[in-house]
């Protein structure tokens, strides 16, 4: 026990740089997202007007404070593109994240019901492609459904299309794209779960005479829950900010906020829009986020 | 009526599991397999060729991309490997200690974290900064980013083990940060390498982070990939995609042998 305490403190101040580290370099440049979506759009480089100029003294800070502005807030209410992003994004990651807990349940569910020997061996075949490059795995999918892609050629030689489908630039090829990256995320959290849970309870309930659907609705289920929460978190949450596969696999009639947040960056050069953009992100997601966080803390303490 | 009906696999169970994995896998092999047509078509089968790795080994601007990538992944993963240990330790071994909540906070909050909010808050820090983008800001971008990951694979190892061996060495008269380098760091090291392989595949991987920070003319292997692939499909593309699939492969394979020894070692270690 003195043992213990003697290594707290030691292991107390190895914490001193990764703090350092996550404070300068993740919780400060919040800072300057939320100070530059607060001052104006000027035409230059940086393409925006300073709000702070310490030098100058108190008068330069009164100045800067009065010259802060919500215009770019306005214009995130004002402008139907960016609410109907918001919406479209928020939508596109709840109708993925359901459809991840269809397919990524009864997998998580089978991979528990193996043989322990094998579960190692499942694990790692979900686990390798988390691994493997994201941009890859959605080029492999494009690979496949452009105009004169696989998917097309099997369909016209199996005669059940007549002409090519187009299923580049559509909303299901964003949604396959979606849930091929994600599905790793979903069944991790969940097959843990699965895995913890006592085989003796499911064969009590048996033996009590519950079949075999009343046993996993009203046992194995439940008492999945809190695996399921995490894999819908881990999910939803990055889905909403998703760039790269609505860009890649959607068309381009609406955006999801990631791409208007590219947009008005890189396109547009409107960084304070852009911070605007992401400051009301950050908002949207911090509940989901906060609940995440106590979701694994209790994990944490019912592991303990 | 058998004892262990549930433990049983059900038609069910092996039907999911087997379409599943063949959905995880299938689109990854065809593009492997595209990767050596001879044919200019990418959809039209000519032959086994390697024409279109020649064609990616000359051509410089790729090669560029490709080193610079290479580059930002080793040194990034070394610093975040670096850091995320030292986080994990003061997390599992720490106890309690003023801003553990925030801590603990900012080193997961990345985890879940919009790639577009990242990059666009670390690109505002450097142009306050006036830092040159270019290299560095990618490598210290990508460090921030993996770092987490880092503290969560070294963190899950130093639950498992037994504390009573730290605490027998310093009984035995060593110092805490002996008795660290000395028991809890070999035991603990094959995690730490796992965790700088998935450092190093995470940041060889990212597009959107990379893209705000880097500057003009230091380009990464994915933002080149990304800008190619907007514009169509490119057997050449094919070809390195499959190079960088080799090379993520290599490092898993590692990184599970690395594993293996972790638990041979804690097993072996334990009745010590």
């Amino acid at each position: 026990m003195s043992a213990r305490r003697l290594f707290a403190g030691p292991a107390r101040s190895a914490a001193i740089a990764p703090y350092l580290w996550m404070v300068l370099f993740f919780l400060v440049p919040f800072g300057f997202v939320v100070k530059i979506s607060l001052s104006q759009t000027a035409v230059a480089q940086p393409p925006y007007l300073p709000v702070f100029d310490l030098t100058e003294g108190f008068a330069a800070i009164k100045a800067a404070f009065a010259a802060l502005s919500l215009d770019n807030y306005r214009l995130l209410v004002s402008d139907n593109l960016y609410i109907l992003s918001y919406l479209r994004s928020l939508t596109v990651a709840a109708v993925s994240t359901a459809i991840l807990l269809l397919i990524g349940y009864p997998i998580a569910y089978a991979m528990a019901r193996l043989p322990p020997r094998w579960q190692g061996i499942a694990m790692m075949l979900v686990i390798v492609p988390f691994w493997t490059s994201f941009l890859i795995r959605i080029y492999a999918w494009i690979n496949i459904l452009q105009h004169d892609g696989l998917l097309n050629q099997i369909l016209l030689a199996l005669h059940l299309v007549s002409a090519p489908v187009v299923w580049l630039s559509t909303d299901s090829a964003m949604y396959l794209g979606i849930v091929y990256s994600y599905l790793p995320f979903m069944i991790l959290p969940l097959y843990a779960t699965l895995a913890r849970i006592d085989p003796a309870l499911s064969e009590a309930a048996n033996d009590l005479g519950a079949s075999p659907q009343q046993t996993f609705w009203l046992v194995t289920f439940p008492l999945s829950l809190p695996g399921v929460g995490a894999g819908c978190l881990l999910c939803f949450i990055p889905i909403v900010g998703e760039f790269v596969i609505p860009d890649l696999l959607a068309g381009s009639n609406s955006l999801m906020i990631g791409q208007t947040l590219w947009l008005e960056f890189f396109t547009n050069k409107d960084w304070p829009v852009a911070a605007a953009v992401a400051v009301v992100l950050l908002v949207l997601l911090v509940a989901p986020l906060v609940l995440y966080d106590r979701l694994q803390r209790r994990q944490l303490e019912a592991e303990r | 009526m058998t004892a262990r009906p549930l433990s049983r696999m059900s038609r069910f169970n092996v039907t999911s599991l087997v379409l599943g994995l063949a959905f995880l896998y299938l689109p990854i092999v065809i593009l492997v397999i595209y990767s050596f047509n001879a044919s200019r078509l990418v959809t039209v089968w000519g032959g086994w060729s390697l024409r279109w790795y020649s064609e990616f080994f000359n051509d410089p601007a790729m090669l560029d991309a490709a080193w610079m990538s290479l580059r930002v992944a080793a040194v990034s993963a070394t610093l975040a490997t670096g850091l995320g240990t030292l986080a994990a330790v003061a997390l599992s071994r720490g106890e309690r200690f003023r801003g553990r909540a925030l801590f603990s906070g900012i080193l997961y909050a990345p985890l879940v974290m919009p790639e577009v909010i990242t990059g666009l808050s670390l690109l505002l820090l450097f142009v306050a900064l006036n830092a040159e983008r270019g290299f560095w800001t990618v490598t210290i971008a990508h460090t921030t980013l993996t770092m987490c990951f880092v503290t969560v694979v070294v963190q899950s190892r130093l639950a498992k083990l037994d504390r009573s061996l730290e605490e027998a060495a310093m009984d035995l008269g060593c110092d805490p940060l002996r008795a660290f380098l000395a028991v809890t760091l070999p035991l603990i090291f094959p995690a730490i390498a796992a965790g700088w392989m998935l450092a190093f595949t995470l940041s060889l991987d990212d597009v959107v982070i990379a893209s705000f920070t880097t500057g003009p003319g230091s380009a990464t292997l994915p933002i080149r990939i990304y800008s190619e692939v907007r514009l169509g499909v490119k057997p050449q593309i094919n070809a390195i995609c499959t190079l960088v699939l080799a090379l993520i492969t290599v490092v898993i394979v590692a990184a599970s042998f690395a594993t293996k020894l972790t638990s041979a070692r804690g097993e072996s270690a334990a009745p010590l």
